[in-house]
């Protein structure tokens, strides 16, 4: 789960970290008042879209006067903006953040990530930051510190000053540093990140601020955590992503046109697999996960749909806690109750399979029955490409 | 032999009076599998499914003789309960829960490190489908009758993935020693090389099929420590060829983040290090067979 650059700074402020002084505005006028709010006479104005790399693609703008303010936040505010990190449509723009700007003596890196091979937290810092952390890892690897910690311990604070003397900082702005990366931690720790990133970290005079921050958490975790479902905002997701999660359901939109319900990630990834090597493209990963209900598959079938591009559905079950016949009932449901206006094929497997294909056999006649995965796949490319010829 | 679980395995459900645990126990004794027992924190002192029902792991353990445990428990309490089995002297642990938070996880392994190497639990998952030695014991949710006992090893992240080979192998004649599901969440209790590891030691098994998918190191650091120390052939297949960058495809480690975790990278990585590639889901069955044949023409 992501979260917005003001929302993650918020974050960090309750852990001890300095940030530039800001406001959130959700329409110019409120932007170029909170211009005034600051004082000062220069101001950024951020685009706050679930993405990096905004700075490039227009999303963040220098202003000079808060006229100024109020033209770049009516520029940004409903667009959406593209990024190299977003896909083509990009990410729809509903609150910039105003920022008072600081001078910049030296910009830094500073990452937590949770690293799967040490199976620790692992910080990751360097002092070239402004770049991100793939390009300084390929043009200045000499320039990165690393440290992991310790599970049972927790971070200690000699690591924090190794990593700040790392990047090559002296005098009052160790203690600073210190101070800035044992609260990065906290704030890991105590909300369940999986990914926290300063860049830039920059030197300030005597002082060492974050200037833009990222954060994603474990969605695992966010029942212990519910101050950060608050923060969640849809508008920043797939819509197709959403319907489907809001109904319990694990849904990934992709650009194909042949809609997918499977059980199980594993096979639902291999079942993608499939029909790509078939000569066909899949419109969405989805796994109806163990022990469906009819009303579940039925649910399944309006996520699909709901996705215009889908000229074909194939669903492919192999049922180990789940049942065939209660998959089977679903289908049936889904073609009386929501319609399905597509060529459907279905391959049933395991558990129940012969109560089910009965089931399909008499009430869903119109259904496409296949044997084996790779039949499965077949045939919902056929169906597909037979429906193009069609149009 | 087998890995891991055998007829002599004595095996204790947490979570056993659940709704999931309730059912998968009857479904293991069906299969074989000797339970001795289960845990759910004040139910201690009940019979359930003609078995007795325990307050804590430690109380279990001490009653029954139990060796090995499968874990029900919702993901509040997961990480908890695997450390509890770890304590009680589990020698073999399987956590079928699925929605442990990742740094729970990262606790639960630090944790187990405390045990000295000869008094540390093993544990599979957590969020897989478990263990099978087909026609001896089954230690978990998978369907027990698409499992034909045989000497090929079988290891994979994914359940009903894991469902599908078994049952190309089977319309092959083809039998499996043991099949163990290590999970598909970030951090989990055994790697693919651990897992490789056993199989390389085990008498009865011929060779490993090995069914990754994207996301993480696991895949790449067996096959490493495959072209360095195994004898057996590898066989592997990785899910995940559609899969764009930087979502997560249903598992929570499911995610390609950095370089070397898409499918095609890790596939070229297995090919490099000579294993036999699966190049499609639907050839797992035809794979194995060519392979197995193979050496018994080249022997």
């Amino acid at each position: 789960m992501d979260i917005h650059e003001y929302q993650a700074k918020d974050l960090l402020v309750t852990r001890g970290i300095r940030v530039p002084r800001g406001g959130l505005a959700y329409s110019p006028e409120q932007a170029a008042y909170r211009a005034t709010e600051l004082g000062g006479d220069a101001w950024v104005v951020k685009a706050q879209v679930h993405s990096g790399a905004r700075g490039k693609a227009g999303g963040i703008i220098m202003c000079r006067s808060d006229k100024e303010v109020e033209e770049a936040a009516d520029k940004l505010l409903g667009a959406r903006l593209v990024t190299k990190q977003t896909d083509g449509r990009g990410k729809l723009v509903s609150r910039v953040y105003v920022e008072e700007t600081v001078p910049i003596d030296r910009e830094l890196y500073l990452g937590f990530v949770l690293d799967r091979k040490e199976e620790r937290i692992m910080i990751v810092a360097s002092s070239q930051g402004g770049m991100d952390i793939e390009e300084i890892s390929e043009k200045e690897p000499d320039s990165i510190v690393r440290a992991s910690v310790d599970p049972g311990a927790g971070m200690m604070q000699f690591q924090a000053r190794e990593i700040a003397f790392g990047l090559g900082l002296d005098g009052a702005l160790i203690a600073k540093a210190v101070q800035t990366i044992m609260g990065c931690y906290r704030v890991f720790r105590d909300f369940d990140a999986s990914m926290l990133e300063i860049n830039p970290l920059v030197v300030s005079k005597d002082d060492l601020l974050a200037l833009d921050c990222k954060m994603s958490f474990d969605e695992n975790a966010v029942f212990r955590r519910p101050e950060l479902s608050e923060l969640r905002d849809k508008s920043q997701e797939d819509p197709r992503e959403t319907f489907a999660s809001d109904r319990g359901l694990s849904y990934v939109g992709l650009d194909g046109n042949i809609g997918c319900i499977i059980n199980g990630a594993g096979l639902a990834m291999a079942t993608l697999d499939m029909i790509k090597i078939a000569g066909g493209e899949p419109a969405n990963f989805l796994d109806i996960g163990g022990g469906a209900s009819p009303e579940r598959v039925a649910k399944s079938f309006r996520a699909v749909l709901k996705d215009p591009k889908v000229e074909v559905i194939l669903v492919n079950i192999f049922a180990g806690i789940n049942r065939c016949d209660w998959v089977a009932e679903g289908v049936v449901k889904a073609i009386e109750e929501v319609g399905v206006p597509v060529p459907l094929v279905v391959r049933l497997s395991g558990t129940k399979v012969a109560e089910g294909r009965r089931i399909l056999a008499e009430r869903a006649p119109s259904v496409i029955v296949a044997d084996t995965l790779k039949d499965a796949a077949d045939k919902a490319v056929s169906a597909w490409k037979s429906t193009r010829k069609a149009a | 032999m087998s890995i891991l679980i055998d007829k002599s395995t004595k095996v204790i459900i947490q979570g056993f009076t659940g709704r999931i645990g309730n059912f998968h126990a009857g479904e293991m004794m069906e299969y074989g599998t000797t339970l001795v027992g289960g845990v759910t924190p004040g139910k201690g002192g009940q019979m359930h499914l003609g078995k007795p029902v325990f307050n804590t792991v430690k109380g279990a353990v001490e009653e029954t003789g139990a060796d090995a445990s499968i874990i029900f428990v919702p993901p509040p309490f997961a990480a908890d309960a695997i450390m509890e089995a770890a304590d009680a002297g589990i020698r073999y642990c399987v956590c079928i829960t699925d929605g442990i938070p990742a740094q729970d996880m990262m606790r639960v392994k630090r944790y187990m490190r405390r045990y000295r190497a000869e008094n540390r639990m093993r544990l599979t998952g957590p969020n897989c489908a478990g263990t099978i030695s087909p026609g001896k014991a089954m230690l978990g949710i998978m369907p027990g009758h698409i499992y034909t006992p045989g000497r090929v090893g079988v290891v994979g992240r994914s359940g009903t993935l894991g469902y599908e080979a078994a049952s190309q192998m089977q319309a092959h004649g083809i039998g499996i020693s043991t099949s163990v599901g290590i999970g598909g969440d970030p951090i989990n209790g055994s790697s693919f090389k651990d897992i490789l590891m056993l199989f390389e030691e085990d008498p009865e098994t011929d060779a490993v099929v090995m069914i990754g998918e994207i996301g993480g190191p696991q895949e790449a650091e067996a096959a490493q420590w495959a072209r360095e120390h195994m004898k057996k052939p590898l066989m592997a297949y990785v899910a995940g060829l559609s899969a764009p960058k930087g979502k997560k495809m249903g598992h929570a480690g499911a995610i390609v983040q950095a370089f070397g975790e898409s499918a095609q990278e890790k596939v070229e990585i297995i090919r490099e290090a000579g294993h036999t590639i699966i190049p499609n889901p639907a050839a797992f069955g035809e794979t194995v067979e060519a392979v197995l044949t193979g050496k018994k023409v080249a022997a």
